[in-house]
């Protein structure tokens, strides 16, 4: 029997909506004679959620914008109140909501440090005596005791996260940090995960990236609609959250076109087909002129399932001249390339544009659909083939 | 039993740190970019001694027969701007941190308790230029002087009490500033700070009493018979019993008590309503 320091009972929250909110003393009174004919609106943030995360656990919570995976964390955090229901942690837990909470742009980088340690329940002591890994960590010895609103940005994520990985906690709650920063920080995120990880804490984390969910998540759980959709194995979860996406960008497509396709239409693009093999993938993509057209150039783009734009390129990049094109021809382009990417589901987007490569004659968002599958999964979009030797 | 004692310490462990690092910040960002910084928390008592000297008592003479009328008047002041700072700067001072509430979890009373620590200290400057001039008008301190740490608790509870509710209540009353803008200047007059209380009692006892009944008049008069002359009108003198202070005291405790109870009510709510 593992030891459950995370427990969720039938959490439920409701929001009253912001415009039934009673601002002034008056519209309280108002409210209070009114009593009767006012209807409060609620909103259902998060509807009946259970689970359990046991000790040294890594539990990942997925679901789109809106579904309610921020406030179920931020009432794990002790933030908000339930409505319903009973959220009991055991231990200490540390929620990363944002990172370098507390950061006062008018003070010090120096006083900045003492101050979001005393968020992260340091005390001046216990700061003084890591100051200096602080410091260090977070590359900034010649900038402590400049006003923090004099850094730039990366500057103060880097001593915002120099902070948090010192936090000690029984579990650790993590939103989304992952989206802030470059390559090198990220980098920098996930050593800080396998660290965990080796470290056996527990920790709570929400994304959006289905590759750091197969990764480092031991279980993870979906949210759509407010409500646990699913709960369970990483895989199967990041799944199904990456087909929730597919469908609903299919619909888009069939039902709300116009939104996703744009353009003046001198040039339009009648079908695309996709071919995929585990070697190459061919695009297949008609087009009709509407007149007579000269310099077209045609654009392809590959985005990943969180929407993520991971190559493309143009018959100008390339130099391929399109000869010209009279009023109601057609033509077929194909596009080949090798299959590099990663298991998984990829959008595909086709632009037509006139010569100044600004001017839009047909630009559609999602096209068409890759769906490539490989035998191994790396948390990458791209999967060239590597070949290791050791000599 | 044990357990929980020891969580409850761990609790107020971080309260004790986070409070430290908030009126440290909060004196930070104050003094920032003045020239003398810090030395502004003395120079102020000690220009408003002057100004309240030459209006007061040179042209206007409100002091009556009260002796020592210049520091009279700058003990009443600094007691009130005291309580002024407390509450009034409490009023938003949940709102103003809504930012952080939303973040990270802490106990909410950290942040009002912060404002009332930064005004104590504030008020020990203070009340450093009033010794100041207690010694140079030669005022008269007497054996009742050692009442003044009570009286002061006294103050700063019944201040931090209205702090609580007010900061609270401005979560979901934003009228509540202007309220308690237009209750001040109302108890800045009702309030023996300026005049005299001969001018009342002279007049009226029944409106003698009702006013001594405010605890900041009972504290500021108490602490004007200890440290500056005992001709000072208190409480006792008006009601003719030294048992009439348990009125006041009373409303203190009652304040506290509600605003304990208020606070710890609407307290976990505070993050998702500001």
């Amino acid at each position: 029997m593992p030891d459950i320091v995370v427990s969720v009972k039938h959490v439920s929250k409701n929001f009253r909506l912001p415009q039934e909110r009673t601002g002034t003393v008056k519209a309280g009174f108002t409210r209070m004679l009114h009593h009767r004919n006012k209807r409060i609106e609620t909103q259902h943030a998060v509807k009946d959620v259970s689970f359990e995360v046991s000790k040294g656990e890594f539990f990942g919570i997925v679901g789109r914008n809106g579904s309610g995976k921020s406030t179920l964390l931020k009432m794990l955090a002790g933030i908000y109140q339930p409505t319903q229901g009973s959220v009991s942690v055991k231990g200490k837990l540390v929620p990363f909501i944002e990172l370098g909470v507390g950061f006062n742009p008018e003070l010090t980088g120096r006083q900045n440090v003492y101050l979001n340690g005393a968020m992260l329940g340091f005390s001046e002591k216990e700061i003084d005596g890591q100051y200096s890994d602080i410091v260090n960590f977070a590359e900034l010895e010649e900038f402590m005791d400049q006003k923090l609103k004099n850094y730039s940005s990366g500057m103060q994520v880097r001593l915002a996260f120099s902070m948090a990985v010192r936090a000690k906690a029984d579990v650790l709650l993590i939103d989304e940090v992952l989206a802030v920063g470059d390559a090198d920080f990220q980098r920098k995120c996930f050593e800080y995960f396998k660290k965990l990880k080796k470290e056996k804490i527990t920790v709570i984390f929400v994304t959006h990236d289905m590759s750091a969910v197969r990764e480092y998540c031991d279980r993870a759980m979906l949210i759509e609609n407010n409500k646990l959709a699913l709960l369970g194995d990483t895989d199967k979860v990041a799944q199904a959250y990456t087909k929730l996406f597919n469908v609903i960008e299919n619909n888009k497509g069939s039902t709300d076109s116009e939104s996703s396709r744009w353009g003046d239409g001198a040039v339009v693009v009648s079908s695309v087909e996709s071919s995929v093999s585990d070697e190459s993938i061919k695009l297949k993509v008609a087009i009709q002129a509407n007149k007579d057209f000269s310099g077209l150039v045609i654009g392809v783009r590959v985005r990943s399932s969180t929407g993520k734009e991971v190559t493309g390129t143009n018959t100008k990049k390339e130099k391929v001249q399109i000869p010209e094109i009279t009023k109601g021809e057609k033509k077929l382009i194909t596009i080949s390339m090798p299959n590099i990417f990663s298991d998984g589901k990829y959008s595909i987007d086709i632009a037509l544009q006139h010569a100044d490569g600004i001017t839009v004659s047909d630009w559609w968002d999602d096209a068409t659909m890759l769906d490539i599958k490989k035998k191994r999964r790396l948390p990458y979009d791209i999967d060239p083939g590597f070949i290791i030797e050791v000599s | 039993m044990k357990r929980s004692a020891e969580r409850l310490r761990g609790r107020y462990r971080y309260s004790i740190i986070l409070l430290k690092q908030l009126v440290k910040t909060d004196f930070r960002i104050r003094y920032q970019n003045s020239v003398l910084g810090y030395f502004w928390s003395l120079l102020r008592p000690l220009f408003l001694f002057l100004v309240l000297y030459v209006v007061f008592v040179v042209i206007l003479k409100t002091g009556g027969d009260v002796p020592h009328f210049g520091v009279y008047l700058l003990l009443g002041i600094v007691l009130w701007n005291f309580f002024i700072e407390v509450t009034s700067g409490s009023v938003a001072s949940i709102v103003g941190k809504g930012d952080l509430m939303r973040k990270i979890s802490f106990p909410r009373y950290v942040i009002v308790l912060a404002v009332s620590v930064s005004a104590l200290i504030n008020f020990s400057l203070n009340m450093l230029v009033v010794v100041f001039f207690m010694w140079l008008g030669h005022a008269e301190p007497n054996h009742n002087a050692f009442l003044f740490p009570l009286i002061v608790s006294e103050l700063f509870i019944f201040s931090l009490s209205i702090a609580f509710i007010l900061s609270a209540m401005y979560v979901r009353f934003r009228d509540i500033n202007y309220i308690w803008e237009v209750i001040v200047q109302v108890g800045f007059y009702a309030t023996p700070i300026l005049y005299a209380f001969s001018f009342i009692s002279d007049k009226s006892t029944v409106l003698a009493k009702l006013i001594m009944i405010n605890p900041v008049a009972q504290i500021i008069q108490g602490a004007r018979y200890g440290l500056v002359t005992d001709k000072t009108t208190t409480i006792g003198d008006v009601f003719g019993t030294n048992y009439s202070v348990f009125i006041p005291l009373g409303i203190v405790i009652a304040v506290l008590l509600f605003s304990v109870v208020y606070f710890k009510k609407c307290s976990p709510y505070f993050a998702e309503e500001v």
